[in-house]
């Protein structure tokens, strides 16, 4: 592992643990209360998932165009994130959304695309693991409309009529609720990031293993 | 040679040999109404039919036809070795596959021409109401579907459970264009046609079909590359 992998996974322990303090603290949404605190983790995490698509489809249509393993690689880790930090956002957006709209869930623009966004990283892992050869260009082109659909759920809520909150809640949220929000932002990201090297890691001695054992036969 | 003139031979060429035998048709159509009925006999008790069901179901025989029908147009190539032979043609690839791309959508909406006379009178709903609206959802629909339908049964040729992983791959991405067209067909089917929310919906599959049509023409050349 990289000299950097340790001393930031302490620092990434670390800003988890402070997180749920400087949220504690933070003052009360006028109309909704106690429940808009589920936001500091789900907007976090749903960024997140949105990025970790990005990274997936970069690195697929790098690995298609030509580019190596290592591309290959890198879109397989990030499609395992995907579902990661997305059933985070989809177990916590439904939390927040009882006590807000009254319902757990509705078919909503944004919602409806974040679940296919979902639902086509479930399918990348399940082509990648069941697809036997070939699968890893099967994998990319799927990878591909992942990508497609994250600037779709990103700017859904700003064209569609929808309850969903807007995009322009973030840069206007006072500091005294911006400090707790950024804060965990970034230590989703760093968790993202180290999660991503760590996994890429694993495949990489994968594959070196796959080398000596061929290279033995 | 151009690409519309390539997409047009390929096209003609799937019609043809779909004529001949009627085999994709046959099955998809006979596939779709049992779905069809199955679901009469499972909603429509003492002669009424469960609320909005109509286009619900509409979409689902369709979808599931469509399955059927993307796998067994490339099956027959891989069966008959064909593909590689208009892979090897010195013709562009995007070309090709638009070509599929028609022949699939015609096979649908000749599906789709049969179901609806039947959903119609299973259901009583009032399908033909709006006959022009309706064609306008079903097409939008039906591409969007079929563009990254035939992409994916397309590369899944090479792959061992192809017959498996082809919905796996295909329902997740097709879910907006499904649900917009089950919801812009049951707006057609209200006594008030509430026009701003069919043009919604339709403007919204209208989006994904784009979108889905350039990702594929951009993507199936280094995708159908060895």
């Amino acid at each position: 592992m990289s000299k950097w992998f340790f001393p930031a996974s302490v620092a990434c322990a670390l800003m988890f643990a402070v997180s749920p303090i400087l949220i504690a603290n933070a003052p009360f949404e006028s109309t909704m209360g106690l429940v808009q605190k589920i936001s500091y983790y789900h907007m976090p995490s749903a960024w997140i998932f949105l990025i970790a698509a990005v990274v997936c489809g970069v690195a697929s249509v790098r690995y298609l165009f030509g580019g190596g393993a290592r591309h290959d690689r890198v879109a397989w880790a990030a499609a395992e994130l995907v579902v990661l930090f997305g059933a985070m956002a989809l177990v916590t957006g439904p939390l927040w959304a009882r006590k807000a709209w009254g319902v757990w869930w509705q078919w909503d623009v944004r919602l409806t695309a974040s679940l296919m966004g979902w639902m086509v990283a479930v399918a990348y892992i399940l082509v990648r693991k069941y697809g036997g050869p070939g699968s890893d260009k099967l994998g990319a082109g799927l990878a591909l409309f992942g990508m497609a659909n994250v600037p779709f759920v990103y700017v859904s809520v700003n064209y569609w009529r929808t309850i969903h909150p807007k995009t322009t809640v973030v840069p206007t949220l006072p500091l005294s609720m911006g400090i707790p929000f950024w804060f965990s932002f970034a230590a989703f990201l760093l968790l993202f990031i180290l999660l991503l090297r760590m996994r890429v890691r694993l495949e990489e001695q994968r594959a070196e293993l796959d080398a000596v054992y061929l290279s033995l036969e | 040679m151009s690409f519309l003139r390539v997409s047009w031979l390929v096209f003609r060429k799937d019609l043809t040999v779909e004529v001949r035998s009627f085999e994709i048709l046959a099955t998809s159509i006979f596939f779709a109404v049992s779905a069809v009925l199955f679901f009469a006999v499972a909603f429509v008790q003492e002669g009424r039919a469960l609320d909005g069901a109509a286009p619900g179901i509409l979409w689902i025989a369709v979808a599931f036809a469509g399955t059927l029908a993307l796998g067994r147009t490339f099956e027959r190539e891989r069966q008959a070795e064909t593909l590689q032979a208009l892979l090897l043609a010195p013709a562009d690839r995007p070309a090709i596959y638009v070509g599929k791309l028609l022949g699939i959508v015609t096979l649908l909406v000749t599906t789709e021409v049969v179901l609806l006379p039947l959903i119609a009178y299973l259901f009583q709903a009032p399908l033909f109401a709006r006959a022009g609206w309706l064609a306008a959802v079903l097409l939008a629909g039906t591409v969007g579907y079929c563009a990254v339908g035939t992409l994916f049964a397309a590369m899944l040729v090479r792959v061992r459970s192809r017959d498996v992983l082809l919905p796996v791959l295909l329902y997740p991405i097709t879910i907006p264009v499904i649900i917009a067209g089950v919801r812009a067909t049951s707006v057609l089917l209200e006594p008030e046609l509430d026009v701003a929310m069919i043009r919604f919906w339709l403007s919204l599959m209208a989006a994904y079909d784009v979108v889905f049509i350039t990702l594929a023409l951009w993507s199936f050349e280094p995708l159908m590359t060895e």
